[in-house]
This record gives structure tokens, C-alpha cells and sequence, in this order.
């Protein structure tokens, strides 16, 4: 199992690398949107859930456009079959997956979360940081589960790029909520309090109930 | 142990039916070549004994295991080279081939192995998208037999190779492998001369079978 997701996620990344085509589609559309709230609020500073809900519903949609393109290269060039026809467990392909949009929600985050902070918070996230970090990586994991699930689903329909949306929206709504009350209070100022727990907690319960769910169907999504 | 027990395999999709009573069978080390026009159902049989396609009716035995209950038996033992290469364009022919040997356990040296074998290491580390679609169908080629398959499947094998890449190619897939063969072909001449088996499909139906067939029989299919 370790060496298949070792080859998988090795190769997701090579690809990622030679074409380019999710990791900066993401960041790129984060810093527009940032910019677009920038001048259309006509502030250089928000706070408290305004703040939180831009930043959530922009990596929402920003996460989006890497769910959709996650298994366009799998379906186009016949890897689903190659891998298919390895003596590996099919899990393997969840796990590197789910890795690998981590990893890109991860840079998406490198880039568009000081973006945020200079274009939408006067230029300083402050002690709210280190709080960010572990909201930010807890919905990461649930986008990372859900989207892993909804992409491997709708990549085998004729209307993929439709249905991915579609699917993944809904689902990761709760994310969204999760993150935006959990940040809220990092971005209330005075900044001097942490992330709310109890939404951690349900970040954290939603995560794990859609790992289960994504292991227990995704060997199904890959039958014909 | 048979490479292939087929008894009344039948495999539709919606309401069109892609194979119906089709029952084959194939000793080790033996070639069956299918022949059939085009959407015979010759691709859809090689994905169903690939264990890619579940058979919807009969008994289908691959290199001794019962499909689909048994798959993960026959995944790893057969080579399937398809109409689509089954690579990365963005990745090059090594980084391809070592993606593969990884999943397959298969070590370094035995991609270097089939990289000379097709006469590809000197361009094995240029992106796939820059080479020939002969170039590409070598290193598909090489990429079907790196793990030391029992059984290969191959879909019209030699299409987009010159004949000096026929001939590079024949050790590794040719009668000379050793290897029990399944060839989906257009070619009557070539197929009939390496047939130990023929098999003939019009419309997923079965309408030729046995040991010998003649060019005439062949060309009544296309018909």
C-alpha cells in the first residue's frame, strides 16, 4: 500500500509540476477574489465573520477548481486502467488523492492567506496565525476527503466539470460554516482570543465521518 | 492450468449487448487471435478478461481464477496493451515505465530492460507528448511486459509501427515470448500465422471458432 500511494503521489506531482494546470488556476483566482472584495467593499480592512466568510467561501470556490481537475489526467490518458490492472489495493488511489489536493490547498494557502491579510486585514494576521493554521488544516483534510470522493464520481460523467461542482458544493458547505465560526474569532479585534473549539471539534468529527465514508465507497467508483 | 476458460461470456452496456455466448479457450504458452469488424466487440472482450470490464453473464476463468470473484488474482499476471498507451504525456517514457514498475514491484534495472528491448533509452527522458505515436506504442509495448505478464492481451498491437519496429517488438510479444496471447487483429495473413486459436465476433456474437480458419472465412466476417 505505502509503495503504491508513494508512486501515485509522486506522479500526481510530476504532472502537476510539467502542466501547471490546478495549482496556480487556484492561487491566481484567490488573489482576484481578493481584490475584487478589496475594491467592491471599498475597505482595507474587515473583521470579526465578514472577515472569516471571505476568506472561507474564497478557498471554497478556489478548492473547486483543483477538485475538478484532479482525475482529468487519470480519465484522458487511461491511468484509471493502468492502475486498475496493478496488484495494488484500489485505497491507494484514495489516499494519494486525497494527498495531493491537500498538498495543493496547502500552497493555494501559502499564497492566498497573506494575500488576504494585505489586501483585506490592513496588512497583519497578528497573533491570529498559529490559530489559522489549525483551522485551516482541519478543513483542509475534510475539503481534501470530499473532494477526493466527488472528483473520482463525476470525472467518469460527460458532464464532469458540471457535476463536480455540483456534488462538491453541498457537501463541503459544513467545512465552510466549520472554518468561518472556528476563524471568526481570530479575526475579531482585538486579536487576543484563539479559534473557537467547538468548531474544531466539528471540523474535526465532519473530517473523519467523510474519511469513512470516502474509504468505504471509493473502491466502488472505480468499478466499471 | 488453462490461460483462458470463456463459457457463454455475455456483457452489454445499457441495452446495446457488446458480447453474448461467447466461450473460448486457450492453453499456456498459446496465441488466440480474434477477428472481427469494427465494434465486433473484440475490445470489450480484452477488457473483460483484463479484469477492467465485469463479464454480466457465464463463467470466465483467467490464468486458472474466476472473474470478476477473483480478480485481484489476475491483476498483475496479465499485460494489456489497448488502443490507449495507458501513459502520462507530460510524464517521460522512464518516469512512466518506472510509475508502473513501482505499482507492479518491479525494480529499476527491468525498466532500463525494456527501455533497450524497444530501442527507446535514448529518448526515455523526453516527455511523451514530443514523441511519435510509434515511438509512444514501443514504450507501450514496454510498459505491457515489464512486469513479466503470463498472459497479454493485445489490441491490434502493431498499429503505428514501422516494420523494423515489428520486427524489435517480436521478442517481447511475439510467439517467441512464450507467452499465452490474446491478439485482437485486422490483418487475416499475419493473424491466421500466428493463431494456435481463432476466434471470429460480429455484432458481440460468436461466429468462428476453432484451430483453423482460412482467409476466405476471415474476409466473410468483414462483410
Amino acid at each position: 500500500m505505502r509503495r503504491a500511494v508513494g508512486a501515485l503521489l509522486r506522479k500526481e506531482l510530476l504532472v502537476e509540476l510539467r502542466t501547471l494546470e490546478s495549482v496556480p488556476a487556484m492561487s491566481l483566482f484567490s488573489l482576484t477574489t481578493f481584490v475584487v472584495f478589496h475594491f467592491a467593499l471599498n475597505r482595507t480592512s474587515v473583521e470579526g465573520d465578514l472577515a472569516a466568510g471571505i476568506l472561507w467561501v474564497t478557498l471554497l470556490f478556489a478548492a473547486i477548481l483543483g477538485i475538478n481537475r484532479l482525475f482529468v489526467a487519470d480519465a484522458d490518458q487511461g491511468g484509471f486502467d493502468g492502475f486498475l490492472l496493478a496488484p495494488v489495493d484500489r485505497t491507494a488511489m484514495l489516499i494519494a488523492k486525497a494527498l495531493t489536493l491537500l498538498a495543493y490547498l496547502l500552497v493555494l494557502e501559502i499564497v492566498a492567506v497573506p494575500a488576504f491579510a494585505l489586501l483585506l486585514l490592513a496588512g497583519s494576521l497578528g497573533r491570529a496565525l498559529p490559530g489559522l493554521v489549525w483551522v485551516l488544516l482541519l478543513a483542509d483534510i475534510g475539503i481534501a476527503a470530499i473532494g477526493t470522493l466527488v472528483a473520482a464520481l463525476a470525472v467518469r460523467t460527460r458532464a464532469r466539470d458540471l457535476l463536480g461542482p455540483l456534488l462538491a458544493l453541498p457537501l463541503l458547505v459544513p467545512v465552510v460554516i466549520g472554518g468561518a465560526r472556528a476563524s471568526s474569532p481570530l479575526f475579531t479585534l482585538p486579536r487576543s482570543g484563539g479559534p473557537a473549539a467547538r468548531w474544531l471539534l466539528t471540523l474535526g468529527l465532519y473530517d473523519l465521518i467523510f474519511g469513512l465514508i470516502a474509504f468505504a465507497l471509493f473502491d466502488f467508483l472505480l468499478e466499471d | 492450468m488453462r490461460a483462458l476458460e470463456v463459457e457463454g461470456l455475455a456483457r452489454h452496456f445499457g441495452e446495446r449487448e457488446a458480447l453474448s455466448g461467447v466461450s473460448v479457450s486457450l492453453e499456456m504458452g498459446q496465441t488466440l487471435v480474434v477477428f472481427g469488424p469494427n465494434g465486433a466487440g473484440k475490445t470489450t472482450l480484452l477488457r473483460v478478461l483484463a479484469s477492467l470490464l465485469r463479464p454480466h453473464a457465464g463463467d470466465v476463468r483467467v490464468l486458472g481464477s474466476t472473474l470478476p470473484v477473483n480478480a485481484w488474482e489476475v491483476r498483475g499476471r496479465v499485460g494489456l496493451l489497448g488502443h490507449e498507451p495507458l501513459l502520462y504525456r507530460e510524464l517521460t517514457a522512464r518516469e512512466n515505465l518506472m510509475f508502473h514498475a513501482r505499482l507492479h514491484g518491479v525494480g529499476a534495472s527491468r525498466v532500463s530492460e525494456v527501455l533497450d528491448a524497444v530501442a527507446m533509452s535514448a529518448r526515455c527522458q523526453e516527455p511523451l507528448r514530443s514523441l511519435s505515436r510509434g515511438m509512444v506504442q514501443r514504450v507501450a509495448i514496454a510498459r505491457a511486459v515489464l512486469h513479466d505478464p503470463q498472459l497479454l492481451l493485445l489490441d491490434e498491437p502493431h498499429s503505428n509501427l514501422d516494420p523494423a519496429a515489428v520486427e524489435l517488438v517480436a521478442p517481447l510479444i511475439g510467439a517467441a515470448s512464450g507467452r499465452a496471447r490474446v491478439i485482437c487483429s485486422h490483418d487475416p495473413a499475419g493473424g491466421l500465422a500466428q493463431a494456435d486459436r481463432v476466434l471470429g465476433l460480429r455484432e458481440g456474437r460468436q461466429v468462428l471458432w476453432g484451430e483453423h480458419a482460412s482467409p476466405q472465412q476471415i474476409a466473410e466476417l468483414y462483410r
